[in-house]
């Protein structure tokens, strides 16, 4: 009988688990695999919505910019799509790419559109007029002008807006998960319909973790670009 | 198209409209839950906006809170509100509604207070008016389209998060989307997405609406204002000009 007692503690272990913590440091022990799968799934249906989405936003700006009256048709389109709720526009996307990774990427895209589409037009209707004709007069033109001094004077505008992208499509991934394909919001989801604590709250935590990391990113990145601007920024 | 155009139909069978799972039924659900949130957003967030933008301090909060209000995902909030004690009940989605609201109209309210024309100001003191009578007849009346654009952003905002409360079982138009992918009926789930993007698109352009109707400088003004802050779009323009 001396035995019992702790034989019995054993099988019956009294981890956080079993009490359904919302903080357990068990949960990540055990369930490693599936945090670190989630997790891929969300860097990566962000990282290929704000990369397609700002190579579509930077066409769009440009095509604004040259002719006037697409300029109001784009702005106008692309807040309309912001108004849309995620949860619809996932669906009404799904009998045309049904329960896949591109529903979620798509919508996403179009999200990020609205913000990135203002703020690389904010960022290049900023570039001063005599800056560019300077540049004209020193023979850049067309696409040259564009890379070479508008895109780098307009670099803090448009990250400005890639970051802010950035930082509410990392948010948005999570509703994916009404098509399967949530990264952290898969978790969230099975957590919630298991009354799973530690798995909601650590999930939840990860995403804005992921954000602020994300937006840190930018950042550096940004100040790396602009190198002209460090002093005067800090 | 086929899918659209079923969901469509899906609409326009009046069978789907009744009942206490039907359209109208959750369409009187989710304009109450929004009308509520936006409510309590406003009776929490102008106060502080307008009070921190007139004594122009704690611009840092005002700022912040609504990056930080963009990181945090909504159906966390939701998810862990639903495993608190408040469950299923309608405030799960109102508390989460409003704790999205508050960001835009407190930074919108507060930036627009700041942008208040400084010289209008000083004449303002210097004609002898008070605290109390420069916020209510000088600045607030300036600031108005900026205070609206938050209020405009923070409604269209609700009523599209509103949807979200479908996940938990919550209340709302959220539901028939919710409920036809339980049944994988996709003419239902795109019929359902298709009424909620409507309601989306004319709560906007009420809300475009209101917030011109309200401006009391609209007339002099119109020429003069950046075409992006009738959009309503004001917070990205004004974070493009802090963060460069």
């Amino acid at each position: 009988m001396a035995l019992s007692g702790p034989v019995h503690t054993a099988t019956l272990t009294d981890n956080c688990l079993v009490r359904n913590d919302w903080v357990c440091g068990e949960y990540i022990r055990t369930r490693r695999e599936d945090i670190t799968e989630a997790l891929g799934q969300h860097v990566t249906i962000t990282v290929l919505s704000v990369v397609i989405g700002f190579a579509v936003a930077l066409v769009l700006a440009v095509l604004a910019r040259r002719l006037g009256w697409l300029r109001g048709v784009i702005l106008g389109t692309s807040t309309a799509l912001y108004t849309l709720p995620s949860l619809a526009l996932f669906s009404l996307l799904l009998p045309f790419t049904g329960i896949t990774m591109t529903t979620v990427v798509i919508g996403l895209v179009l999200y990020s559109l609205t913000i990135l589409v203002r703020g690389i037009l904010t960022g290049l209707d900023a570039v001063p007029d005599d800056v560019r004709e300077a540049a004209v007069g020193m023979g850049y033109d067309g696409l040259r002008l564009l890379r070479k001094v508008e895109l780098p004077l307009a670099v803090p505008a448009i990250f400005a807006s890639l970051r802010v992208a950035t930082v509410s499509t990392v948010a948005l991934t999570t509703v994916g998960m009404i098509v399967n394909h949530g990264g952290l919001g898969n978790l969230i989801n099975r957590g919630l319909s298991s009354n799973f604590h530690a798995e909601v709250l650590t999930a939840s935590v990860l995403c804005v973790v992921l954000a602020l990391i994300a937006d840190a990113l930018l950042l550096g990145l940004q100040r790396w670009l602009t190198p002209w601007r460090r002093t005067v920024t800090a | 198209m086929n899918g659209l155009l079923d969901g469509l139909s899906w609409l326009f069978d009046a069978d789907n409209w009744s009942g206490p799972t039907g359209v109208g039924t959750r369409l009187v659900e989710h304009l109450w839950i929004s009308g509520a949130a936006v409510l309590i957003a406003c009776a929490i967030a102008l106060p502080i906006g307008l009070w921190l933008g007139h004594l122009g301090r704690g611009g840092t909060l005002a700022i912040n809170i609504s990056n930080i209000g963009r990181a945090v995902p909504t159906f966390a909030i939701l998810a862990l509100l639903y495993m608190t004690p408040l469950a299923l009940s309608a405030w799960t989605t109102i508390i989460a509604l409003v704790l999205f609201g508050i960001p835009p109209i407190l930074t919108n309210a507060y930036v627009g207070m700041r942008e208040v024309d400084r010289d209008a100001v000083e004449a303002a003191r210097g004609m002898g008016m008070s605290g109390p009578q420069l916020l209510r007849g000088v600045e607030l009346p300036l600031a108005i389209p900026l205070i609206m654009g938050g209020v405009r952003l923070a409604t269209v905002q609700i009523v599209a998060t509103a949807t979200l409360a479908a996940i938990i079982s919550g209340p709302g138009l959220g539901r028939i989307i919710t409920s036809g992918f339980g049944r994988q009926d996709t003419p239902q789930i795109v019929g359902g997405a298709i009424i909620v993007c409507l309601l989306a698109l004319v709560v906007e352009g009420l809300m475009a609406l209101l917030q011109r109707s309200v401006d009391p400088m609209r007339r002099t003004r119109r020429r003069r204002t950046r075409s992006d802050r009738d959009r309503g779009m004001p917070l990205i323009a004004d974070e493009v000009v802090s963060g460069a």
